[in-house]
């Protein structure tokens, strides 16, 4: 067990600065380097525990933001690139998970909450109508209750 | 033979759990007075009994007595103190004992303070309190004792790790831990409420205060860790949607909905269902975050003191506990009587879409927190959820939640008026598009979306103050009334209105920080300099320095604007001799409401000679973010201290109530 959290504790003090902004890997064209920053905000650095490439300061984010870079640099469309990095690593290298079937139940289950929580509302004030008014017998307690006080 | 006491009288807690657990059940089903209270004092006697284990724990922390395990695993001679003593609770088995000490705490407290609920509700409650104790204290004694001696001790110990040697993160797992476990008391009435079979307004006002405190104390928990994140892991971020950091979200939105959905039944009788369904849910979602935590099933930045081995016994803990509570639920709850009926335009359709929102806000943190597990389980594909799902599935329900928030209070009961509650809102939003509008022109870069933020922001803190204006018909009656009326209102009312105001804080600040926030990073030489957010800063030099346990880089930064001098920033580099860890100490110069960040880098060997990376982040208003959630804790504090809530009072009130 001591193992996890030694190499836990390791990895995070490696990996503690924000590593994307250093100027020795930034793109000369300040447009494109915002665009490749942008990038590497929703890629994740696969070897980490759970950071972007943005933040990481791991061997392996270090390329994977030279790869986004080159391929800022060579004109490819943010879509282009993001394909490119799935095809290599597979789905788990985006932050943002597809909008794909598999994923419906991610993307799909909070928006659900919200129109089922909606439907039980409405229903709920549906069938508030009926009730409204008194029934004769309770009208007929309530006036003999009011007439008791009243006495 | 310190440490052997704490052993020992950790099973004696243990027992005495078990007892709490039957003598309360046993009082329960004989209606016996004697039984019950015997009950509660075994709930006492249990709580005396763990926080004299912890108080051995700590001491065997401070006295760096490595003879016991878990103290040579996590401590250090050369550690400061504080730190000694915070690292009884840095470990997994010290973390497990400070939950079971705030658990029997609560239990105790609940024994002693609830005179007002009714005997057989009171037992049951007990008796659930006990059955949690007992679950939790087997779990320390028999899986995860931390005073466990070694065979062979070493001279030294091993330290903790550096990350966690921080004042904030000291305090910040009692906080956690006194929220999460909070939570129990819920739990626990909620399954005494089902197995009596009465919910009504009672029950919801003696939920209330137990949710309210729960609910503060895991704010200031959160708020800490997060402040903890911006200023020791050096990214200049303060939230990054991280397993761990969700853990212990849900738990807070699940209470934040349970403390409005609580209000509707306890003044109208109706959602007594779904506010049971909450109270049990509140601790489940503490319970579950503490598994996910401590199990490390999910790889996160700060993931501490994690044992999977360990984790699967949490996991039956929790099925087990959760699972019986929500099977009684889907036993009992279809026989509730429903409550108070209300118009579509009312404050309870208001807090129920209240409920809904939050709701759906923990269904998206669940499943983003989770579904990668789930995902990955069944099609053996991993996939990743960060900061964009939560942009787009998360964040539009607060906003919609915030927009709606400064009506629901202004809301009559059953039937309400929406012209009449316009007519109480048109300054503040008017005030919420003047900010909005004046962001846009204003604040370079033009920000859209920050804009918006800002204005969602100004609209809550304008309808907070609106709320208050009406309360006491200020503008509207002599000035004289007005005042008497803000002295005479309830503390609950003054708690709800800050806790609103702090949501809109939160708000102002974490918009204007995401939206605005400035970014400079350069290799310099000594003499050289970064512009970041208008500020000028300048290496003077780096020197060493060195710390009790640390030996560190230490930049001198001098910062001005338009050649005035402003500050200096001292941002350190520190490697630690035990372990040779590596860790950022950032230096924050505050200017207002606003942060300039500064962090040293690595040191790099240039052609004109040495060089330091140097980073400075201008991150404005970044007070506010963690200013909301104290406003907010406070809020709930305050509402904490109304008379109606106060606990204990019910009792002597409803004595003098009585009629004669």
């Amino acid at each position: 067990m001591r193992r996890l959290p030694v190499a836990a504790a390791a990895l995070a003090g490696v990996l503690c600065i924000a590593a994307a902004s250093d100027p020795a890997e930034r793109l000369k064209d300040p447009a494109q380097e915002a665009r490749a920053r942008a990038i590497f905000r929703d890629v994740r650095c696969l070897v980490c525990q759970n950071e972007s490439i943005d933040d990481s300061e791991a061997e392996l984010a270090h390329d994977l933001r030279q790869l986004v870079r080159e391929q800022v640099a060579a004109g490819k469309s943010d879509a282009q690139i993001k394909a490119f990095l799935t095809d290599r690593y597979g789905e788990f290298v985006l932050l943002t998970p597809k909008f794909s079937l598999t994923n419906l139940a991610l993307w799909g289950g909070p928006f659900l909450v919200v129109v089922l929580g909606a439907g039980l509302l409405a229903g709920r004030l549906r069938n508030r109508l009926p009730d409204e008014d008194l029934s004769p017998e309770e009208a007929e307690r309530v006036r003999r209750l009011s007439q008791t006080d009243g006495a | 033979m310190i440490a052997e006491l704490g052993a020992f009288c950790l099973v004696l807690a243990l027992a005495f759990a078990i007892a709490q657990t039957g003598l309360s059940a046993a009082g329960r089903i004989r209606r016996s007075t004697v039984l019950a209270a015997a009950g509660e004092g075994a709930a006492v006697a249990s709580f005396a009994g763990v926080a004299i284990a912890f108080g051995c724990l700590i001491h065997a922390f401070v006295t760096s007595d490595f003879s016991v395990a878990n103290v040579a695993a996590n401590s250090h001679t050369e550690k400061p103190l504080l730190y000694k003593v915070a690292g009884a609770w840095g470990s997994h088995e010290g973390s497990i004992l400070l939950w079971c000490l705030a658990l029997t705490g609560y239990g105790a407290a609940a024994a002693a303070l609830g005179r007002g609920l009714p005997q057989g509700l009171k037992a049951v409650m007990v008796a659930t309190q006990g059955v949690l104790g007992s679950v939790f204290l087997a779990y320390t004694v028999f899986a995860s004792n931390p005073l466990t001696r070694l065979a062979a001790p070493p001279v030294e110990g091993r330290s903790l790790n550096p990350l966690l040697q921080d004042p904030a993160l000291a305090i910040h797992p009692p906080f956690l831990y006194s929220g999460y476990v909070g939570m129990s008391v819920v739990f626990s009435l909620a399954v005494a409420a089902l197995i009596e079979g009465r919910v009504d307004a009672a029950w919801a006002r003696w939920v209330r205060p137990w949710a309210l405190a729960a609910w503060s104390l895991l704010t200031i928990g959160i708020m800490l860790g997060s402040f903890w994140a911006y200023y020791e892991l050096g990214w200049g971020g303060w939230w990054f949607w991280d397993p761990v950091e969700n853990a212990s979200f849900m738990p807070w939105l699940v209470a934040t909905a349970l403390l409005h959905s609580a209000i509707v039944t306890e003044k109208r009788g109706a959602l007594a269902g779904w506010s049971l369904f909450l109270a049990l849910g509140a601790f489940t979602f503490s319970m579950l975050g503490a598994f996910l935590v401590r199990s490390g099933v999910l790889t996160s930045v700060h993931a501490f003191a994690v044992d999977p081995k360990r984790g699967i016994l949490l996991l039956i803990i929790l099925g087990l506990t959760a699972g019986s509570g929500f099977a009684l639920f889907a036993w009992r709850a279809p026989q509730l009587a429903k409550g108070g009926i209300f118009a579509p335009i009312s404050r309870e359709s208001a807090l129920v879409l209240n409920n809904i929102l939050l709701a759906a806000a923990t269904t998206a943190v669940f499943l983003g927190t989770l579904f990668p597990l789930i995902r990955e389980a069944i099609t053996h594909e991993a996939i990743s959820v960060g900061p964009g799902f939560f942009n787009i599935a998360f964040v539009p329900m607060m906003a919609v939640l915030a927009i709606v928030l400064p009506a629901g209070p202004l809301l009559a009961w059953k039937r309400g008026d929406l012209a009449g509650v316009a007519q109480r809102l048109w300054i503040a939003a008017g005030v919420a598009l003047l900010a909005g509008i004046g962001a846009y022109a204003l604040a370079s870069p033009r920000h859209a979306l920050g804009a918006l933020g800002l204005a969602v922001g100004a609209w809550l803190i304008a309808g907070a103050a609106a709320e208050l204006v009406e309360r006491t018909r200020a503008f509207r009656a002599p000035l004289a009334e007005s005042l008497r009326r803000l002295v005479g209102l309830p503390r609950g009312a003054w708690g709800m209105t800050l806790a609103h105001l702090g949501l809109g804080v939160f708000v102002l600040g974490a918009c204007f920080e995401i939206g605005w926030r400035g970014e400079a990073a350069e290799t310099l030489p000594v003499g050289g300099s970064i512009n970041v957010g208008g500020y000028h800063v300048v290496l003077d030099r780096v020197g060493q320095v060195q710390g009790p346990n640390f030996d560190a880089d230490q930049a001198i930064l001098s910062v001005t604007k338009d050649g005035r001098p402003i500050c200096t920033g001292r941002p350190e580099r520190r490697v630690y001799a035990v372990g040779g860890q590596t860790t950022s100490e950032v230096a924050i110069c505050y200017r207002g409401l606003s942060h300039l960040y500064l962090v040293l880098g690595e040191r790099r060997e240039s052609a004109a000679g040495q060089a330091w990376l140097v980073r400075g982040y201008w991150n404005p208003w970044a007070t506010l973010i963690f200013a909301g959630p104290i406003l907010m804790a406070l809020g709930g504090v305050i509402s904490l201290s109304d008379r109606r809530l106060r606990l204990g009072v019910s009792a002597r009130r409803r004595l003098a109530e009585q009629p004669a």
